[in-house]
């Protein structure tokens, strides 16, 4: 049985349904989009000029069309991530502006050099189903600052890719970069952007403007992604108190309408096309007016929106395991590691967010290195209690004569590694005097290690040259338009 | 004659299979293979590469007590044949241990007696809750080089101290050397009851062991 956390009752969950389906026709949903404007219209929503009126038999039929559960796939073409029913899998965190430096903890601009080196060390680990596009990389031009941070995740990682783009041209773009890359399957050849279809690399990240707004850019966004038929994540970010209703509940609605008018303009735009319940929320810090990640009331919107994603048969997605503290310190261990719990008991499929810092502003390979102990665990939580011996306990104490010789078991030796979740030597574990021969390290000293560790003993996921040919092309032209001469090859 | 049976037999032993270690050691016997040539040669290559994995951190507890299990199990079906030929396996040392009077715990203590029956030593394992006039006896039945005594309890390792008294007293501290172990045990309170030595883990103690009986 998989342990479940639920927050809501049946009969909350369809208030927060009908209230959100209210918000939708008063005061409506403000779509900045003429395309996806025209699309609801056509479906019988009223327009008024920026403003659509969705009654609630739109989004319905919407809703009916959306797939229930699709799959990421690595490189290799193996299935990877499960979008859909009570899954759970982690990536890192995404679009970081500042890395942390391990040596100086000063918060530094990110640059490519950093980027490689978090898809590096979420490569190594196996916590991590998917990669995200982590951190900007400053040093390249806004311009192709999105599909220059998938040419290097490409370059390094063969796991699915949680991404997002910035523009509708650059968007095209990585569609066409990760079709390089797309296995054949039965009814498509590799490589083309059927097969991605198919078999999808990666997912988008598409996201409404708290309160009730869908961008331009946003909603074109959707139905772009909708029409290639490339996975597409919502995300959702009403902050309580201040861009959302203070109540967590009033906040849950607000994601539930800007959530359900998005499915609504991406399933016109093409039904069927893939799309996850996901989000962003926050609490609003009424000191500081910050936006605390690691806060468990934004833990409990997520977990709360999930479940009424749930209700709907909907693939789900949250932002939880991040910390707002400035370094790998305890705050930052015990946030992380208490909402990367709690977004797993959610049965959220992809929980985003691991090795962040600082409200998501500052990326850290260390500490998605004390993150992936804390996904372990979790992990392991979610795995719940199985049995696995035909009696419970009887027949191993066969022999057992008062005597604590359960290490002498045959089961114990076949069965512990499953009963266990085994943690990296991040965990401390060791006796004290095992623990001062050791150098008396802290968690981050240990993360630091391990880090080190896993970057030199990673090794690239081989790229087919004339692939790799191919991308460098597609990638090339572009940066050298938007001012950049040379673009960084893999080492 | 029999090589082949080397490799088998070392695997059995990192597989833990007790029956395969046992059925290997008879089908030594049978084919005439020294006993003695067996456990070098095979059997102990098997413990020796677990115990290098497990202070690795790639072994775990299971294996490492599995594999002297099937160790012992070898054994058995070989020291019958050792006799007959009247050779013995070269023994490293005499050891006598004990979880202290007071204190029941036994599983570190258990552990270091796997591994040192395994690494070759004479093990005598008492239990736990043991009076120190009882170790003492049983160090003299079996004219022990080492006695290795566990604590888990600050209020039960003065016991160790007791039994080096009466070691002492006995005139025999000179001739047994005296291990200590157990989670409070530090190397101040070694040097304070004038212990011989003492080991965080059980792989520890094996090579202090070694080192306590002039083998290492």
């Amino acid at each position: 049985m998989q342990p479940k956390l639920e927050l809501l009752t049946p009969g909350l969950i369809s208030r927060i349904l009908d209230e959100a389906f209210q918000l939708m026709m008063k005061p409506g949903i403000k779509v900045q989009d003429a395309a996806a404007r025209d699309l609801l219209a056509a479906a019988g929503s009223s327009v008024d000029g920026e403003i659509v009126r969705i009654p609630e038999k739109v989004v319905r039929k919407a809703l009916e069309s959306v797939p229930s559960t699709f799959f990421l796939y690595d490189r290799l073409g193996n299935r990877r991530v499960t979008y859909g029913g009570d899954a759970v899998h982690f990536d890192p965190g995404s679009s970081g502006v500042h890395v942390l430096d391990p040596e100086t903890l000063e918060h530094k601009p990110s640059e490519t050099a950093d980027l490689v080196r978090l898809v590096k060390v979420a490569e190594m680990l196996s916590a991590y189903d998917a990669q995200s596009t982590a951190v900007v990389c400053n040093e390249a031009p806004k311009a192709i600052g999105d599909l220059y941070r998938l040419y290097i995740v490409l370059l390094y990682s063969a796991k699915p890719i949680v991404t997002g783009a910035f523009s509708l041209s650059t968007l095209h773009t990585m569609i066409d970069m990760l079709a390089i890359f797309s296995t054949s399957t039965s009814l498509s050849a590799g490589g083309s952007r059927a097969a991605l279809a198919e078999k999808p690399l990666a997912v988008f990240d598409v996201c409404p403007s708290p309160p009730l707004i869908w961008s331009e850019f946003g909603a074109g966004n959707l139905i772009e992604l909708a029409r290639a038929n490339v996975p597409a994540e919502l995300i959702s970010m009403p902050l309580a108190g201040a861009a959302a209703p203070v109540t967590l509940l009033g906040s849950v609605v607000q994601h539930a309408a800007e959530s359900l008018s998005g499915i609504a303009i991406h399933q016109l735009a093409s039904p069927g096309a893939p799309i996850v319940w996901g989000g962003a929320p926050a609490i609003f810090d009424m000191r500081r007016g910050t936006t605390p990640m690691g806060a468990v009331e934004t833990a409990m919107i997520d977990a709360a929106y999930a479940q009424v994603g749930k209700s709907l048969g909907l693939p789900t997605h949250c932002y939880l395991g991040a910390s707002d503290a400035k370094i790998v310190d305890a705050q930052a261990g015990l946030e992380s590691g208490v909402s990367a719990i709690l977004g797993a008991l959610a049965g959220v499929n992809m929980i985003s967010g691991a090795g962040m810092l600082d409200f998501l502003a500052c990326q850290s390979a260390e500490k998605l290195v004390v993150d992936a102990e804390a996904i372990g665990m979790a992990k392991r939580l979610v795995a719940g209690i199985t049995v696995r011996t035909e009696t419970l306990a009887t027949a191993l104490f066969e022999g057992i004569n008062f005597k604590g010789d359960f290490l002498k078991q045959k089961v114990t030796r076949e069965l512990f590694p499953l009963e266990q979740y085994l943690p990296s030597a991040v965990i401390d574990r060791d006796s004290i005097r095992g623990w001062q021969q050791a150098g008396s390290l802290d968690t981050f000293a240990r993360a630091r290690a391990r880090t080190r560790d896993l970057l030199a003993a990673y090794q690239r996921p081989a790229m087919a040259p004339e692939q790799e040919r191919e991308l460098r092309a597609m990638v090339q032209s572009l940066a050298k338009d938007a001012g950049m001469e040379k673009l960084p090859e893999a080492e | 004659m029999s090589t082949e049976l080397f490799p088998k037999m070392s695997q059995s032993i990192i597989d833990g299979d007790s029956d395969a270690a046992a059925a290997l050691a008879q089908q030594a016997v049978e084919s005439g293979l020294d006993p003695l040539e067996a456990i070098s040669k095979g059997f102990v290559i098997g413990v020796n590469t677990v115990g290098e994995a497990f202070a690795k951190g790639d072994a775990f507890l299971p294996e490492l007590v599995m594999a002297g299990e099937a160790m012992k199990a070898a054994i058995a079906v070989l020291e019958p044949e050792m006799q007959k030929r009247g050779t013995a396996r070269q023994i490293l040392g005499k050891v006598v241990l004990a979880t202290v009077e007071g204190d029941i715990h036994e599983i570190g203590k258990t552990l270091v007696g796997t591994m040192l029956s395994a690494s070759g030593f004479q093990v005598y394992d008492l239990g736990v809750d043991v009076p120190s006039a009882k170790i003492l006896a049983k160090v003299k039945e079996v004219d022990a080089d080492l006695v290795g005594l566990s604590a888990l309890l600050t209020t039960t390792m003065v016991k160790q101290k007791e039994v080096i008294d009466v070691l002492d007293k006995e005139g025999l501290r000179k001739k047994v050397k005296v291990m200590v172990g157990g989670a409070p045990v530090t190397r101040d309170w070694v040097q304070k009851i004038e212990a011989d030595g003492y080991s965080e883990d059980a792989i520890g103690a094996v090579a202090v062991a070694k080192q306590l009986v002039g083998a290492a």
